[in-house]
């Protein structure tokens, strides 16, 4: 299951959960019961609602954020691989040189002009990674292919009239294949 | 028995008029920028073809025209609640108008005869770098239509800050911060008062923000040696931009607090969670947008920490007070089924429901592969279309009520069917694109992104239909004189 399908699922359940929480209150909504128990027990269960939502936050926050998901960008760079990336209107441009799968790459990005969004997809179209490049500041990605094969790098972010059209293709190799 | 038109309620001729205005512009305006976005959609689909500078301009005014009409609509709202409570003046209120209409020609204006289509967001520096599609006087012709429909909304709610200090003494006391902590709630202080003092507070810092950033791109425009930091700018950007469209959704909600009551026949009344809830949004909706910055590995670490916590705890006031309170209000009251109240129930199930994906999203790790896919505009057409509008639809409907024969009419309840229909179906295509790893703001789409794009149409389709029938009933009804006597529920 990918990241994606995790949020989607995630989201189906969550808009699912309110979605039977206001059916069921309007099932009942047609009929009459004294405002102030109703009240004293909706407010009662809202007590525990909140509670399990903290929870959940903290539990949810505390799980996604150590350890934090995006690299330092003032350490040095652990990464054996680097490649620089300059988006600029509306072009991509990737420093040369063969990329391995398996082993990290840090993708150094920024921009010759507008904000862009570099947005590495695999063959099959689903998002893997991105950051922003921007004009004037660099941004360090850390991504590991997991599989040699082609790439693609499409604009996140809107830069103007052939922003749809900005993008680039790149191989990764297996680790061997450099060797040879 | 609610009196669902209370006496002090009541407009004068003037104010009607100047009511009928907001109203009646922001009805036009909706069905015009949703055309708009049914035009986007047919594109990408590949069932129309534009040109692409046409559909970044038509991009453009979708999102700067939506961002202001739910506005100016949600501030109609609270300006017809508010004043019950405290003497707001009708100058200021029009001075809003006529700023907001001013701006609007300057948007449009810019838009389709100066080709701007810099977004609504105009992220430095875009405006000024067009690759010569636009001019940067275009630009500033946009930036400066921003400005006044800026000042417009800071004289509306200066307007109202005093207003609200001559009567509850200062801005903290009308927001029940005295209660916080203890001591006996004053149960008649009216939600509508805590709701606007947090809009006022908060959406004046979000408009100078924006005032500053708007100021600083005017002079780059001219000045090209005066440089922005463009993470500063960005920041303020969005800083300004998140807390401008959010804000709508605060005014917007007077509309449930003041009405739901009514339809079900209980109080709802303010309480220490309520006050609260409202204490701790004033200061998580002024800290959250860096949210919006999370693909910028350049902030802090400490603010993209701030945008994911604080997006998480900014749910708790909409799930635990607003939406909880309203399905409590409603649970086993013999509510009556009119228009209003069914609005104001699926706009709160738009509100809960939509901020699902909202908060996921704002989880880094999750945002690495949803940020600027269709994942967004998902969310956030999610509780606009189907929480802020029909908060407004409410209100209107609630006001025609009170002149017209018949309360309710068949194709109002079949309109109502549709549009909820539709706006599912309208954003659950923007959420799977984005599950699909679709991005956004694109003109041209891939032939495998095309059956999101199309079933959207037809969903965005239908919301328009709805829409132009609660249109035509809303505006005929708008005009006519308000009844001889006053509706009761039960009467």
């Amino acid at each position: 299951m990918t990241l994606q399908d995790e949020v989607w699922w995630i989201t189906l359940a969550g808009i699912g959960a309110v979605a039977l929480g206001f059916l069921y209150v309007i099932s009942q909504a047609g009929r009459q019961a004294e405002a102030t128990q109703v009240q004293a027990r909706a407010y009662a269960i809202r007590r525990w609602f909140f509670l399990g939502l903290i929870v959940l936050g903290v539990g949810v926050a505390g799980a996604t954020l150590a350890p934090f998901p995006i690299p330092n960008q003032h350490a040095a760079s652990q990464a054996p691989q680097v490649v620089k990336v300059v988006g600029n209107q509306w072009a991509w441009r990737l420093s040369p040189g063969p990329i391995k799968a398996g082993v990290p790459v840090e993708f150094q990005v920024t921009s010759a002009d507008v904000n862009h969004g570099f947005g590495i997809y695999d063959a099959s179209g689903r998002l893997l990674a991105q950051t922003q490049a921007m004009p004037g500041i660099t941004n360090r990605l850390v991504y590991t292919f997991p599989q040699p094969g082609k790439y693609r790098v499409l604009c996140l972010e809107y830069c103007g009239l052939a922003h749809h059209g900005m993008r680039v293709e790149f191989d990764v190799i297996g680790t061997t294949e450099g060797q040879s | 028995m609610s009196t669902l038109y209370p006496d002090t309620e009541a407009l004068t001729a003037r104010e009607r008029t100047v009511l009928n205005l907001y109203l009646v512009t922001a009805l036009v305006l909706f069905i015009l920028l949703m055309a708009f976005g049914l035009t986007m959609r047919l594109a990408q689909g590949a069932w129309i073809t534009i040109a692409p500078n046409i559909f970044y301009q038509i991009m453009t005014a979708h999102g700067a025209g939506m961002v202001g009409t739910v506005a100016l609509a949600s501030s109609a709202v609270m300006w017809f609640f508010l004043r019950k409570y405290v003497r707001l003046s009708l100058r200021m209120f029009v001075a809003n108008y006529v700023f907001f209409m001013l701006g609007a020609v300057l948007l449009l204006g810019a838009t389709f005869i100066g080709q701007y289509a810099g977004a609504w967001t105009f992220l430095y520096p875009l405006p000024v770098h067009s690759m010569g599609v636009w001019s940067a006087g275009a630009a500033a012709v946009f930036m400066l239509g921003y400005l006044l429909i800026g000042v417009g909304f800071l004289l509306f709610y200066l307007d109202a800050m005093l207003a609200v200090i001559r009567v509850y003494g200062n801005l903290g006391r009308a927001l029940g911060v005295q209660w916080l902590f203890g001591g006996t709630i004053d149960k008649s202080h009216p939600a509508t008062v805590v709701a606007s003092t947090m809009v006022i507070i908060v959406n004046s810092i979000g408009i100078l923000g924006g005032a500053v950033v708007l100021a600083m791109s005017l002079v780059n425009a001219y000045a090209s040696n005066f440089v922005l930091n463009p993470l500063l700018a960005k920041n303020l950007i969005y800083f300004f931009g998140h807390t401008f469209i959010n804000i709508s959704i605060y005014m917007a909600v007077i509309a449930v607090y003041e009405l739901l009551p009514r339809y079900t026949g209980r109080p709802w009344g303010v309480s220490r969670p309520f006050l609260w809830a409202w204490a701790a949004s004033t200061v998580m909706v002024l800290i959250v947008f860096p949210h919006h910055l999370l693909m910028d590995f350049a902030m802090p670490r400490w603010a993209m920490i701030t945008g994911q916590v604080v997006s998480y705890a900014s749910g708790l006031p909409v799930f635990l007070v607003t939406a909880w309170g309203a399905l409590t209000n409603i649970y086993r009251s013999g509510l009556r089924w009119r228009m209003p109240a069914m609005l104001v129930i699926l706009s709160m199930f738009g509100w809960a429901a939509g901020i699902v994906p909202a908060i996921i999203d704002g989880t880094i790790s999750a945002n690495r592969v949803m940020h600027n896919t269709m994942w967004v505009p998902g969310h956030f057409h999610f509780y606009l279309l189907l929480g802020v509008v029909p908060m407004v639809l409410a209100f209107m409907y609630h006001l025609i009520g009170e002149r017209a024969d018949r309360p309710d009419r068949g194709g109002d309840r079949l309109g109502f069917a549709v549009y909820f229909l539709g706006g599912l179906m309208f954003v659950f295509m923007f959420l799977a694109g984005g599950h699909a790893s679709e991005p956004r703001r694109y003109a041209v789409h891939a032939p495998a992104w095309m059956p999101y794009d199309r079933v959207g149409s037809i969903g965005a389709a239908l919301v328009i239909a709805a829409m132009l029938l609660f249109a035509v009933r809303i505006c005929h009804g708008l005009l006519r004189a308000p009844s001889g006597s006053r509706a009761s529920l039960n009467g």
